[in-house]
């Protein structure tokens, strides 16, 4: 039996008085696509912020892979094989779209801190930039700036470089926030693609793309974990209902 | 797929710019013209050394001098070491030696500043800088207080091929071979992983992380390497005067080469080359001509900081796109339309700047004789004439430069439209 890609166990964070995360028991099975649901402030960002540690954890345990993860760097956690995207673009914006794609590759092709290697000579990480570049749909802004691509090509090449290490664990958090309809399928069917054999954690508003991508739900209100379940089981759920769901998942069942 | 580190077109630019630094005392033979060059040479290295941190790894240092100091001092303290019985091949290696000391400062040092970035960095490489100075006035043993240490770079009873490094000109070569091999070095540098991970702390040291670098790991690698090259600098330096005092790593040595860097353009990797060249001969030239020469250079640091933030290769980078896009011709008029009213205002200001420095020298205003020669001009500084001639001179100069500056203005704004335009 293997451990699960992420457990967290009596999970809390505080920032001074108040509690924002308020005791979470989660697994997220290997190779899932996990869905985190939630209304605003219910604390699904700060959950993804514990997870992938750039916020330091108030209380309780994380394991990556069946691995305490609990005090680690945010680069540390990374090289585990865990790979985040944020909800507001963070992209190396004076890079072309293709060096944004090799930084995010040379670490895990063991590249390290190399002074003595030559960029250009590396095969491996420039075939494996390529390959994200034509996944995201980039190819043809290889060398453009990363700071002045449209805004939803910034949120493309955001989970270009989230999945360009091969990490095998993926948090997306809000990957199609602000885009249009057309832009948002084009988003779900890529990350549909890209996340093919991995597990996938996302945050996510949209319910449309949420119970067409996700394996499982989780719904956070409060800080706490209300209900885990298939999407069927969430629209059908009293309790989601009635916290936070109710109207949104009508319209939903309606169209 | 172009891939190797010196392409045709690039091999052609160095081999160029090669030839040109060795042709040049063979055009400029005056002493004076060779230290010129010399100095330019070894401050072309510091600053390159600088931009290391400042534009690729985006780490703001005042106390940079601190490296190219230790170097300089290290440097000389070898020198002496070895003594007369050494040989010139050794003295040649000795910038090594510099290297490897701002090297080891930069593992001891740097452990400290690049605990942080940002201004933390700025900071805390300001009090290091500040406490190896202040060391320097408390050792005199090793910094040899306020005369600082000298020595000798002729030694041995042999040439090295002919070099015994005494004449200027033999120096000079020395610096070329080693601000060659230095800046080949640094260029090679911005090529690999590490280099290209510096930028990207740079630019976002948090998606660094979340990459799998340690950012800390990275600012101390390039803060090291960086420390190396300003040592040798620093090497250089002593070798070149044949003294070190504790003016090579104070404060304002670390303040000279960030203007240095920031003036030719932090953005490009040729742009300290332009800037160290630049203010190295303000400083020496200008410098040698008027006392004001800070004045000037400090409202020239503010013009750049106002007009070309990037920097004089930020200029250059435009105008080449311009070039590229058929457009220069199109500029180039209104350039040349604008300089002329430009330099009535020049001519204006200066007067004004030089009359008004030779009054608070307490020239001019004693009795009798009180003519005062500004540049070869006999003036009459306690009668109205030469200030009102000053004045008008500038109001006319900024008045023309408003108007002919605001035609130039729209021009430019539609070449760089245009350049745009082509582009999308």
């Amino acid at each position: 039996m293997t451990a699960p890609a992420i457990r967290m166990q009596g999970l809390k964070k505080n920032f001074g008085a108040s509690e924002i995360i308020r005791g979470v028991d989660l697994d997220i099975h290997r190779g899932e696509r996990h869905a985190i649901i939630g209304p605003n402030g219910a604390g699904k960002s700060t959950l993804f912020h514990l997870i992938s540690a750039r916020l330091p954890v108030t209380a309780g345990a994380i394991e990556l892979k069946g691995e305490n993860v609990v005090g680690l760097k945010p680069f540390e956690i990374a090289r585990r094989g865990l790979s985040r995207s944020f909800q507001i673009t963070n992209i190396f914006h004076n890079l072309s779209v293709f060096e944004n794609l090799r930084c995010a590759v040379l670490w895990s092709l063991g590249y390290r801190y190399s002074f003595w290697q030559r960029l250009a000579g590396l095969k491996d990480a420039r075939q494996r930039a390529e390959a994200v570049m034509e996944e995201i749909g980039l190819s043809r802004r290889r060398d453009t700036p990363a700071g002045i691509l449209s805004y939803a090509e910034q949120r493309a090449l955001e989970i270009g470089i989230t999945i360009a290490s091969g990490a095998d664990v993926i948090l997306l958090d809000e990957p199609t926030a602000g885009m249009s309809n057309t832009e948002t399928e084009e988003a779900v069917a890529m990350i549909r693609r890209v996340t093919e054999d991995k597990t996938l954690v996302m945050v996510e508003h949209d319910m449309g793309v949420v119970f067409g991508l996700a394996d499982r739900i989780s719904v956070l209100v409060y800080g706490q974990i209300i209900a885990t379940d298939a999407p069927a089981a969430i629209r059908c759920n009293a309790a989601v209902q009635e916290a936070y769901l109710g109207t949104s998942l009508h319209s939903e069942n309606a169209s | 797929m172009n891939s190797a580190l010196f392409p045709r077109g690039r091999l052609l630019l160095w081999g160029g710019c090669l030839a040109l630094v060795i042709a040049l005392p063979l055009v400029f033979k005056s002493g004076f013209m060779v230290s010129l060059l010399c100095q330019m040479g070894i401050m072309v290295v510091f600053a390159l050394s600088y931009n290391m941190l400042l534009g690729q790894t985006g780490l703001l240092s005042f106390g940079h001098a601190v490296y190219y100091g230790l170097g300089a001092f290290i440097t000389m303290h070898t020198l002496n070491l070895i003594g007369k019985d050494g040989s010139p091949l050794l003295v040649a290696l000795l910038p090594l030696v510099g290297g490897l000391a701002g090297l080891l400062a930069g593992v001891v040092l740097g452990y400290v500043t690049t605990k942080k970035a940002g201004t933390t960095f700025a900071m805390i490489s300001l009090g290091i800088g500040e406490l190896v100075a202040a060391c320097a006035l408390m050792f005199p043993g090793f910094f040899g207080g306020e005369g600082g240490v000298s020595g000798n770079r002729v030694i041995g009873k042999e040439s090295f091929l002919g070099f015994t490094w005494g004449p200027q000109v033999e120096m000079y070569g020395l610096i070329v071979v080693w601000a060659f091999l230095a800046t080949v070095a640094m260029f090679a540098l911005t090529q690999t992983p590490l280099g290209r991970m510096a930028n990207a702390v740079r630019d976002n040291p948090e998606r660094a992380e979340f990459v799998g670098y340690d950012t800390q790991r990275v600012r101390y690698l390039m803060l090291i390497l960086s420390g190396f090259f300003a040592g040798i600098a620093g090497g250089l330096t002593a070798l070149n005067y044949e003294i070190v005092t504790a003016e090579t790593l104070n404060a304002h040595t670390s303040g000279v080469v960030l203007l240095m860097t920031f003036v030719g353009g932090i953005g490009f990797f040729y742009g300290p080359i332009i800037g160290a060249i630049l203010i190295t001969v303000m400083q020496i030239v200008i410098g040698g001509m008027t006392h004001a020469w800070l004045l000037y250079f400090g409202l020239f640091f503010l013009f750049m900081v106002l007009m070309a933030p990037g920097g004089i290769a930020s200029v250059i980078a435009v105008q080449h796109k311009l070039w590229a896009a058929g457009l220069f011709g199109r500029m180039l008029p209104h350039y040349l339309v604008t300089a002329l009213p430009v330099l009535v205002l020049l001519a204006g200001l200066i007067g004004l700047i030089e009359m008004g420095y030779a009054l608070l020298a307490g020239e001019g205003v004693g009795a009798g004789d009180t003519a005062t020669r500004i540049m070869t001009v006999e003036l009459h500084l306690n009668t109205p004439g030469p200030w009102l001639a000053a004045l008008a001179t500038a109001a006319l100069g900024l008045a023309l430069t408003r108007w002919i500056g605001g035609r130039t203005r729209v021009a430019w704004n539609a070449s760089l439209s245009t350049l745009h335009g082509d582009k999308t």
